[in-house]
C-alpha cells in the first residue's frame, strides 16, 4: 500500500484517476477503523491535508467555503460561523469524541455515505453544496446528491470533494440537528433530523428544509415535512403536522439499533423538536 | 480456621486514603498490560473463527497457510494430542480449539503463528475449513424445548425433570417451608415472569499473552488474567505438562470482572509456540473478546410472592432459567440460591435450570447469577408494595434477614449488615428528596457469598528494614495497596515502606483466582498472619539479642520492646535495627502464611436510585444514584468506594442498555463497543457511596469481600425506579428506549 501526500488538487485528482484502487484520506475516523478491520484494503492512501485550499475555510458571497480537509473541532472554533449555520455545527461537533472531532470532516462524514451520519442532514437543510474537482473540471452538486446508498457515492472514477459551501444566511433564518442516540455520547444515529426555516415580516415560515437521517439509505429532503411548516407560525398545529409528516416519510429498517415502529415514532419526536429550535432561532430567541 | 478472629482496634493506617502506587505507571503508560511485553524471536498469533452458530467441522485444509512465506506454525484441533480426562478441562480444551463442531458464531476452529501480524491474518484468509451448517438455537426458553436443536447429548444430569430437551443439564433446588401454604395466607399473591439479556464485563483491556514452550516441556507464559496459578494449571491440565514446568506471570489487568477467571487464547498460544519453537503473542481483538470469551448468561425467570396487608412475605417462589452458552454452565444454582437471600422467610423454594445454547460459555461476571436473581424478586417486592401502600424500605426492614436467620439457601446467618444498609438508607437524604415530573425512586436489596480459598503470602524484612510482600493474585480492585496498608499496620511501620508485588507461580503456593471478592478478605488475613510470623521472629531476635526470653519481648510501633519483667531494661529495638544484624542473628527474615481461608463474611448492600423517563421516545435518564454496602471494614475507603460505584455503573449498564444481539442466523450482531452500549461517563450521575462496617468475625481486621454485592441490586433497583416513573411495571432487560417506549404505549 503506498501512502500519497499531495500539495495540489490537481496532483491528487492525477493519482485518483492513474489509481482506481485508491482512496481518499481527510481525517480517517472512517477510513482507518475500516482498514485495521479489513473491510477495504486500497492500493494507495491519498491524504489530502496537505493541499493548502482544502484546509482552510473561506467567506466567499457572504456564505462559507470550508475546506474538504477542514475538521470539525476547527470549524466549531469559529464564532461567525457557528452563529450563521449553528445546526450544521453541532451536527459536525456531536461526531464521535474530542479526539475524532479534532480530525473528523464533514466531507468524510458525507463520502463514508453512511445513512446515519450526523453533519448530512444538517448540511442538506442548509442547502450545502459540495464542490468537485475530477479529471474533467470541476462542478458543484448539492450535497443531497452525493450519497446515493449506503456506502455508495455519485463521485465518478478520480474525482474527489474539495470543498463545503454552505450559502449565505438568509435573513431571519436559522437551523438546527438533533439526533436520538440511546447512550448520550459516542453513538450513532438511531435517527438524526436537520431543520432550516426562514421566516416573513409577519413571522410565518416562507421557506422550510427538512432532512431525516438514519431512516432511509440516504437522507430524504422532504417535501412534505417542509409543506407542515410553510405559511404557519411553526405553532403547535403545524408542529403536530410536521411530526405526522416525517412518521409517514420515513422508511426505516429493523435493525439492532431499533425497530421500524420505533424509527417512525422517533422520527416525528425529533422533527417536532428539532423545528422549535430552528424557529426559535430565526426569531432571534435562541 | 477459627471464625471469630475478629479483634476491635485502633487502625493507624487501615482506614486512610493514601495515593494508590500503581497509579502513576498507569496514568503515564509505563504500567506493562498483557499486549505489553515482546521477546527476542517472537511471533504473531492469529486466531481462525466460526462464522456460524453451529457446524460441523468437515475438514480444515491448511497446505496454503502453511506454505505461506513468513507463516512459522498452523494449528487446529489435531495437534492437540493429549486428551484430559477430566470432563471439564475437555470441555475447556474444546472451547479453546472447536473439534467435532463449532459450536457458536466465533468458536476457534484453527490458529496461525507468522512472523507479522499482517502475514498471520493473510494465512487465516488461506485456511480452508468445510462446515456441514446444523440448526443452532440462542435462546434460553427454545433450547429448553424437547424439539430444540441439541448442543451436545448425554450431558444431561439425572434431576432433569422429564420433558425437556437434553440442552438442559441439570437443575438445582433450594428452600424451605410450604411455599403454597404461604400464598394462602397472603393479602396479595403476585406472579411475574422475567427476561434478562447476556451482557459482557466490558473489561477494557481484551486477552493477551506472550507464551514459550519448548520441547523440553519448560514453558513461560506472560498474560493478562485474573488468575495465573488457575492459568498455570489449566494449561498444563490441557497440554499434558507438570504444572511445575509452566510458569506463568501475570500482567497488569486492565479489567476482568469474572471475565478472566477462565483460559480461551492461552492454551492455543502455548500450542503455537511448541510448534513453531519461537514466543508466540496472541492478542485478542475487540470482536474476538466479544463473540468468543464469555459474557454472562441470559436469563428467563418466573416470581411469586405472597404478601400480607402489614409487608410480612408469606411464600415465595423463584424458577430460573440461565442461558449457560455452548457447554454445561453452572450459573442457575447461584441464581436459585442468591434470589431471596436477604430475606427471612419461613416458605421458600427456588429452582435453576442450566441450559446450553449455541453462545459462547457464560463465564463469571461480579456475583455471577446474583444480580438476575435479585431482579425479578425486588420487582415483585416492589410491585406487591405499590400495591398495597407500603413503604418499599419499611417492607424491606420487616422481612429483612438478621443473625440467626435460616437463609434461603440453607445456612444460618452471623453478624450481617444488611438490615444497616436499610436503616441507612432510610435516614439519607436522598430518600426524602422531590421527585419531578415523568421521574420515578426505586429501592432494591441485593446479597452476595463472598469466598476465601488457598492463599499463600510471603513476607520478606529486607536488610534495611522494608519490607517486601508477594502476593499471588493479580491486582485488580486495588489489592496491592490494601496489602501493603494491613501489613504496615500489623509490623507497626510507615506505609511507604511496604511494596507489595504480584509473584509468578514459581515463587509462591498455589492461589485461588482473583474472584468472589476473596482478596482482600483472604489474602489480607494471610498478610497479617505473615506480618505476625515475621514478628515472633523478629521478637526471637531482638531477645535474642538483649539475652532475655522471647515470651518477654512486645512488639508494638514497628520495634521490639522489652516486656514483663524485663519492661525498660533495654531501649527499643526497631524493625530497622533489627534487620540490620539479621544475618548475625540467624540469618534473613520473613513471614508467610498459606491457608485456604475460610469465614469470608457474606454482604448485603441497599440501592437507591433515581430515573427520568423521556414519555416520548422511552429513553431513561439516571439521575441520583446512592449505594449502601456492609464493607465490613474498609481498609482502603477510597477502593472500597470504587467498588461500590463501579458495580452500580455496571448495573446501570446492564438495565439500560447492554445486551447480546444475535440474529436469525445465530450470529452476534454487536461484537463492539459501538453497539454493545456501556454506559459512557455522560451517562451517569455521580454514585454516591455510603460505607457501613459491620465486621466481619472471621477476618481480624473485620474485612469483608466488597467487589461483587455491588452489581446484584441496581437492576432492580433501576427497574424498579422506571417502572414507577413510568406507571407500567417492566419486566425485560435491557429498558433500552424502544422497549420502554412500547411499554409506555402498551404494546
Ligand atoms: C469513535 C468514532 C465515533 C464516531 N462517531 C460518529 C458520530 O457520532 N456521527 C457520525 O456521523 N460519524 C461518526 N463517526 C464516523 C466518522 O468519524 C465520520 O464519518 C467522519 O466525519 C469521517 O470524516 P473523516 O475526515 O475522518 O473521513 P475519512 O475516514 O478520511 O474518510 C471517509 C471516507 O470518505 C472518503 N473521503 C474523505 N474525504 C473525501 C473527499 N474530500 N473526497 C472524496 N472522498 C473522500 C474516504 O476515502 C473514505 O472512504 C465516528 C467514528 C469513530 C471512529
Amino acid at each position: 500500500m503506498r501512502f500519497e501526500t499531495p500539495t495540489t488538487v490537481d496532483e491528487a485528482v492525477r493519482l485518483l484517476s492513474d489509481d482506481p484502487e485508491a482512496r481518499i484520506l481527510a481525517g480517517g475516523t472512517d477510513l482507518l477503523v475500516r482498514l485495521r478491520a479489513r473491510q477495504v484494503a486500497p492500493s494507495a492512501v491519498i491524504d489530502v491535508k496537505r493541499i493548502a485550499e482544502m484546509t482552510v475555510i473561506t467567506r466567499e458571497e457572504g456564505g462559507w467555503r470550508i475546506g474538504a480537509a477542514v475538521p470539525s473541532a476547527e470549524m466549531n472554533e469559529m464564532s461567525d460561523l457557528c452563529a450563521d449555520w449553528p445546526g450544521v455545527m453541532e451536527a459536525a461537533d456531536l461526531i464521535g469524541s474530542t479526539q475524532i472531532q479534532g480530525r473528523a470532516t464533514m466531507a468524510g462524514n458525507l463520502c463514508n455515505a453512511s445513512p446515519a451520519a450526523d453533519s448530512v442532514p444538517a448540511m442538506v437543510a442548509a442547502g450545502a453544496v459540495a464542490r468537485i474537482a475530477g479529471p474533467s473540471g470541476t462542478r458543484d452538486v448539492a450535497v443531497e446528491d452525493i450519497p446515493t446508498g449506503p456506502g455508495q457515492t455519485s463521485l465518478k472514477p478520480g474525482e474527489l470533494i474539495t470543498s463545503i459551501f454552505l450559502p449565505v444566511k438568509p435573513a431571519m433564518s436559522g437551523d438546527a440537528y438533533l439526533r436520538f442516540i440511546p447512550r448520550t455520547e459516542m453513538d450513532i444515529a438511531v435517527v438524526g433530523v436537520g431543520v432550516h426555516v426562514t421566516l416573513d415580516d409577519q413571522g410565518k415560515i416562507s421557506a422550510a428544509r427538512v432532512a431525516l437521517g438514519a431512516v432511509a439509505p440516504t437522507v430524504i429532503l422532504s417535501q412534505s415535512c417542509a409543506d407542515a411548516l410553510i405559511g404557519t407560525p411553526g405553532d403547535d398545529a403545524a408542529l403536530d403536522a410536521l411530526a405526522a409528516a416525517a412518521t409517514e416519510e420515513a422508511t426505516p429498517i429493523d435493525d439492532k439499533r431499533g425497530t421500524v415502529a420505533f424509527r417512525k415514532d422517533i422520527a416525528g419526536v425529533l422533527a417536532r423538536r428539532t423545528a422549535k429550535i430552528a424557529i426559535a432561532r430565526a426569531k432571534g430567541d435562541a | 480456621m477459627p471464625k471469630d478472629e475478629f479483634q476491635a482496634r485502633d487502625f493507624k493506617i487501615v482506614g486512610t486514603r493514601p495515593l494508590r502506587p500503581d497509579g502513576i505507571d498507569k496514568v503515564t503508560g509505563k504500567a506493562r498490560y498483557g499486549a505489553d511485553v515482546t521477546a527476542p524471536g517472537m511471533l504473531w498469533g492469529a486466531v481462525l473463527r466460526s462464522p456460524h452458530a453451529h457446524a460441523r467441522i468437515v475438514s480444515i485444509d491448511t497446505s496454503a497457510a502453511e506454505a505461506m512465506k513468513g507463516v512459522k506454525a498452523v494449528i487446529t484441533r489435531a495437534d492437540f494430542t493429549y486428551q484430559p480426562d477430566d470432563p471439564g478441562l475437555a470441555d475447556v480444551l474444546d472451547n479453546c480449539m472447536a473439534g467435532e463442531k463449532a459450536r457458536y458464531d466465533g468458536h476457534a476452529v484453527a490458529a496461525v503463528a507468522a512472523t507479522s501480524k499482517k502475514i498471520a491474518h493473510d494465512a487465516l484468509d488461506a485456511i480452508k475449513v468445510e462446515y456441514e451448517v446444523l440448526a443452532h438455537v440462542t435462546d434460553v426458553d427454545e433450547a429448553m424445548k424437547p424439539d430444540a436443536p441439541v448442543i451436545e447429548a448425554g450431558r444431561q444430569q439425572e434431576n432433569v425433570p422429564a420433558g425437556l430437551s437434553e440442552n438442559v443439564t441439570s437443575r438445582s433446588k433450594y428452600g424451605h417451608g410450604d411455599p403454597e401454604a404461604g400464598f394462602s395466607q397472603a393479602d396479595l399473591v403476585i406472579e411475574r415472569s422475567f427476561t434478562t439479556a447476556a451482557t459482557h464485563q466490558g473489561y477494557i483491556e481484551p486477552h493477551a499473552c506472550l507464551a514459550t514452550l519448548g520441547a523440553d516441556g519448560q514453558g513461560d507464559l506472560w498474560v493478562c488474567t485474573q488468575g495465573h496459578y488457575m492459568v498455570r494449571n489449566t494449561c498444563a491440565g490441557l497440554l499434558g505438562l507438570d504444572a511445575g514446568m509452566l510458569r506463568v506471570t501475570a500482567s497488569e489487568i486492565g479489567g476482568g470482572f469474572g471475565g478472566k477467571t477462565h483460559v480461551w487464547i492461552e492454551p492455543v498460544a502455548l500450542m503455537l509456540s511448541r510448534k513453531a519453537g519461537k514466543p508466540v503473542k496472541l492478542v485478542m481483538s475487540r470482536d474476538e473478546v466479544f463473540r468468543a470469551t464469555g459474557p454472562t448468561a441470559s436469563s428467563s425467570i418466573d416470581v411469586k410472592i405472597g404478601m400480607k396487608k402489614d409487608g410480612t412475605i408469606t411464600g415465595a417462589t423463584a424458577t430460573y432459567r440461565l442461558q449457560a452458552g455452548a457447554y454445561p454452565g453452572a450459573i442457575a444454582f447461584l441464581s436459585a440460591m442468591c434470589g431471596f437471600a436477604p430475606y427471612d422467610l419461613e416458605n421458600v423454594r427456588t429452582e435453576g435450570f442450566e441450559v446450553m445454547t449455541n453462545r459462547p460459555k457464560a463465564a463469571a461476571y461480579r456475583a455471577p447469577g446474583a444480580p438476575m436473581a435479585a431482579y425479578p424478586v425486588e420487582s415483585v417486592i416492589d410491585e406487591l408494595c405499590q400495591k398495597l401502600d407500603l413503604d418499599p424500605l419499611e417492607t424491606r426492614l420487616k422481612n429483612a434477614a438478621d443473625e440467626g436467620t435460616k437463609s434461603a439457601y440453607g445456612p444460618t446467618y452471623p453478624a450481617i449488615g444488611l438490615k444497616a444498609t436499610l436503616k441507612a438508607a432510610q435516614s439519607h437524604p436522598h430518600w426524602t428528596a422531590p421527585l419531578g415530573e415523568n421521574q420515578g425512586r426505586g429501592v432494591a436489596c441485593g446479597f452476595w457469598f463472598n469466598f476465601g480459598g488457598d492463599t499463600c503470602v510471603s513476607l520478606m524484612v529486607n536488610p534495611d528494614g522494608t519490607v517486601s510482600l508477594s502476593e499471588g493474585n493479580p491486582d485488580i480492585g486495588g489489592s496491592r495497596a490494601s496489602m501493603s496498608m494491613m501489613a504496615a499496620e500489623e509490623l507497626g511501620v510507615p506505609l511507604d515502606q511496604v511494596r507489595t508485588i504480584i509473584a509468578d507461580t514459581a515463587s509462591l503456593g498455589q492461589n485461588e483466582v482473583t474472584d468472589g471478592s476473596r482478596v482482600t478478605f483472604a489474602v489480607g488475613l494471610a498478610t497479617i498472619k505473615a506480618a505476625r510470623h515475621a514478628i515472633e521472629i523478629m521478637k526471637e531476635r531482638a531477645a535474642m539479642t538483649w539475652g532475655i526470653d522471647p515470651e518477654a519481648v512486645d512488639w508494638h510501633d514497628g520495634a521490639a520492646h522489652p516486656a514483663g519483667p524485663n519492661a525498660g531494661k533495654f531501649p527499643p529495638m526497631t524493625i530497622k535495627e533489627i534487620a540490620a544484624i539479621a544475618s548475625n542473628t540467624g540469618g534473613p527474615i520473613a513471614g508467610h502464611h498459606e491457608v485456604n481461608a475460610e469465614g469470608a463474611g457474606v454482604s448485603f448492600a441497599t440501592h437507591m436510585v433515581d430515573t427520568e423517563v423521556d414519555p416520548e421516545t422511552g429513553a431513561v435518564k439516571v439521575l441520583r444514584y446512592t449505594v449502601f454496602q456492609d464493607a465490613g471494614k474498609a481498609v482502603h475507603p477510597d477502593y472500597v468506594e470504587g467498588q461500590f460505584q463501579g458495580g452500580a455503573a455496571q448495573g446501570i449498564g446492564w438495565a439500560i442498555n447492554e445486551e447480546y444481539i444475535y440474529g436469525e442466523d445465530g450470529r452476534l450482531q454487536n461484537p463492539g463497543f459501538l453497539d454493545y452500549r456501556v454506559p459512557v461517563a455522560s451517562d451517569l450521575p455521580m454514585i454516591e457511596p455510603v460505607i457501613l462496617e459491620i465486621p466481619n468475625p472471621g477476618h481480624p481486621y473485620g474485612v469483608r469481600g466488597v467487589g461483587e454485592t455491588s452489581i446484584v441490586p441496581p437492576l432492580a433497583a433501576i427497574a424498579n425506579a422506571v417502572s414507577r416513573a413510568a406507571g407500567v411495571r417492566l419486566t425485560s432487560l435491557p429498558m433500552s428506549p424502544p422497549r420502554v417506549l412500547a411499554a409506555l404505549k402498551g404494546q
